[in-house]
């Protein structure tokens, strides 16, 4: 084991995978500390997925290598397994079953049985507060009670490493709250190390560090403070009225002010250490073309849009990578 | 130290599984068990006055009796599609994602899977032999000897042939196509449902390549062998060939797992 991977819980090197023509990763690297809470925030189809399926030991990467608490993903995968618990972004619990039910199967595929098991399921069902619900069918439990009960399967194995994939999907915000109160306990107390996929800022800006992955590269990576400080000052969004376009609109403002100003979707944006001033500025040197104004403090949106261009919603929604995965018909 | 990858506790989890499953949800128990019966007594009686065994030296019984047998791998049949069916969206979005990522050996999954088939094709077929008197069949220690073991094997052919149509598959839909065109004609053309010809027809040669036929052969001389507990050439040859075609389809599909765990 190298020092890099005792310090580290993942490590991923220059990860390049494709499907027919598509680049789903384009040479991702990444390391997430012992103990950290990490976040990998992307639109759909932007190669998250792919990356928590590689780490997950469930897809070989065509070029890189990456290592899961200590463990190479594709030379030593049953070493990387027994000390990894997967969240899936679909539920893995037997809805016919009990919680109590599900975390025996769950435990015997990790090859625990007897006292053993029982005392892990405890131990489990404690950390997440599930201990009365054991003898309830999975099926009749509401979406947060379910995704706790899928964590405490994962915990049985008192695993170095936790992979979430898009853990909150279906959550309603109270439960989304359960979850991350619950994930941050478990770092807290027992020093999991957990890396959770998501396409939602509110939850990526709870997260000890942030990767952004963007059309198979990772774009940014640091703690949700970091990147958005790293945007200078606010951010100032502005609608041009009718008959002057967004882009006739930047232009001006660029060369009348000497600030850079871009147009996203849209609306212009300029990023400015005193917004306020400047705004008041604009509105008086550009009457009767602005349509709205407004300002923000920066978010992980910004740091996206800052860093590619684009809007985090309006990606261009390619098919996620998981080739066999077929959406449900109904 | 190497982790080893772990056999028979998981596997016995997912048999355990599979049983308890079966058991909470009723529609599926009518559905394996209902509808061989009912098809067993309007095609068993529609067919009846008309029959006549080729085969047989003498009048052998009624056409009930001789589909008898083959009713029983039709409920083995429908028990193993119903319990393999369920791979195919459990492995994407249920329980089996889990087995996919813990340090199982290749064998874990077909041996539970094909274990807890087998354990509910064998209930339900042992359920059905409560009939048999009615269709003219003789059944008493001797018949139940002999009928455990045919039972048994042809239960984990059926389920070796079941997950192998639903491990490759992404939909449902693909597993119904197949088992249309493919494992509703092998049950047909086994002598199930009508005595395959001798000689050296193409009919014949069907017959004699299908391994279901060895099944439904077994069974019927399970059944034929009256009270002289012979354990006859015909019964063992029988077993012997399902038995083969049972361990073929489990050693097929430990390959297929170990292939598609790491595919993508």
């Amino acid at each position: 084991m190298s020092d890099l991977s005792s310090s580290h819980a993942i490590i991923a090197r220059d990860l390049v995978k494709s499907f027919g023509d598509r680049r789903a990763l384009d040479g991702i690297s990444l390391e997430v500390q012992r103990g950290e809470l990490f976040c990998l925030l992307g639109p759909n189809g932007g190669g998250k997925s792919t990356l928590f399926r590689i780490l997950a030991t469930l897809s070989l990467p065509d070029t890189g290598s990456a290592e899961v608490a200590g463990h190479d993903t594709v030379t030593d995968a049953a070493e990387v397994r027994a000390r990894l618990g997967v969240v899936f972004q679909s539920p893995s619990l037997d809805g016919k079953l009990t919680i109590l039910e599900n975390l025996r199967c769950g435990g015997a595929l990790y090859g625990l049985k007897g006292s053993e098991l029982e005392n892990r399921i405890i131990e489990a069902t404690k950390a997440l507060n599930l201990a009365d619900r054991l003898n309830d069918l999975v099926e009749t439990l509401s979406g947060g009670l379910q995704r706790r009960a899928e964590i405490a399967k994962c915990l049985l194995i008192r695993p170095e490493v936790l992979l979430l994939d898009e853990p909150s999907t279906g959550l309603d915000p109270g439960a989304r709250l359960d979850l991350w109160a619950a994930l941050e306990n478990l770092r807290n107390q027992h020093g999991v190390t957990a890396l959770c996929t998501t396409h939602l800022m509110e939850e990526a800006s709870r997260a000890d560090r942030v990767g952004i992955v963007s059309t198979g590269k990772l774009v940014a990576l640091g703690t949700p403070d970091e990147l958005t400080s790293a945007i200078g000052g606010d951010v100032i969004s502005l609608g041009s009225c009718k008959g002057i376009g967004a882009d006739l609109l930047a232009q001006a403002i660029t060369a009348k002010t000497g600030i850079p100003a871009t147009v996203v979707e849209g609306e212009v944006r300029i990023e400015h250490a005193e917004a306020y001033a400047f705004a008041a500025r604009l509105a008086g040197e550009f009457p009767g073309e602005i349509s709205s104004l407004r300002i923000a403090r920066p978010t992980l949106e910004d740091v996206f849009i800052a860093r590619t261009g684009r809007l985090f919603a309006n990606q261009d929604l390619e098919p996620d990578a998981t080739p066999t995965v077929k959406k449900k018909k109904h | 130290m190497k982790t080893t990858r772990l056999l028979w506790t998981p596997a016995i989890a997912f048999w355990w599984r599979d049983v308890i499953r079966f058991l909470r949800q009723r529609n599926r128990i009518i559905g394996a068990l209902a509808t061989p019966l009912v098809f067993w007594l309007l095609v068993g009686s529609g067919f009846g006055p008309s029959f006549r065994n080729p085969g047989a030296a003498v009048d052998a019984g009624s056409y009930l009796a001789y589909f008898f047998p083959g009713t029983l791998v039709l409920i083995m049949l429908f028990t193993a599609i119903f319990s393999t069916i369920s791979v195919i969206e459990d492995r994407r979005e249920g329980f089996l994602q889990g087995a996919l990522v813990a340090p199982l050996s290749p064998a874990a999954i077909p041996l539970g899977k094909f274990l807890g088939g087998t354990t509910l094709a064998v209930l339900q077929a042992g359920i059905f032999c409560v009939l048999a008197p009615l269709a003219g069949l003789p059944i008493g220690w001797h018949q139940a000897a002999l009928l455990l073991p045919a039972l048994i094997f042809v239960g984990f052919a059926m389920t070796g042939l079941g997950f192998l149509v639903a491990w490759p598959m992404d939909s449902t839909q693909g597993f119904h196509a197949i088992m249309n065109i493919f494992l509703m004609p092998l049950w047909m053309m086994s002598g199930a449902l009508f005595p395959m010809p001798a000689g050296t027809g193409w009919l014949y040669w069907v017959g004699a390549l299908n391994p279901v036929s060895y099944g439904v052969t077994a069974i019927r001389e399970a059944f034929a062998g009256g009270n002289s507990c012979a354990w006859n050439a015909g019964y063992l040859t029988a077993l012997g060939v399902t038995a083969l075609f049972a361990a073929l389809m489990f050693v097929i599909s430990v390959n297929l797992v170990a292939k598609r765990s790491r595919r993508n």
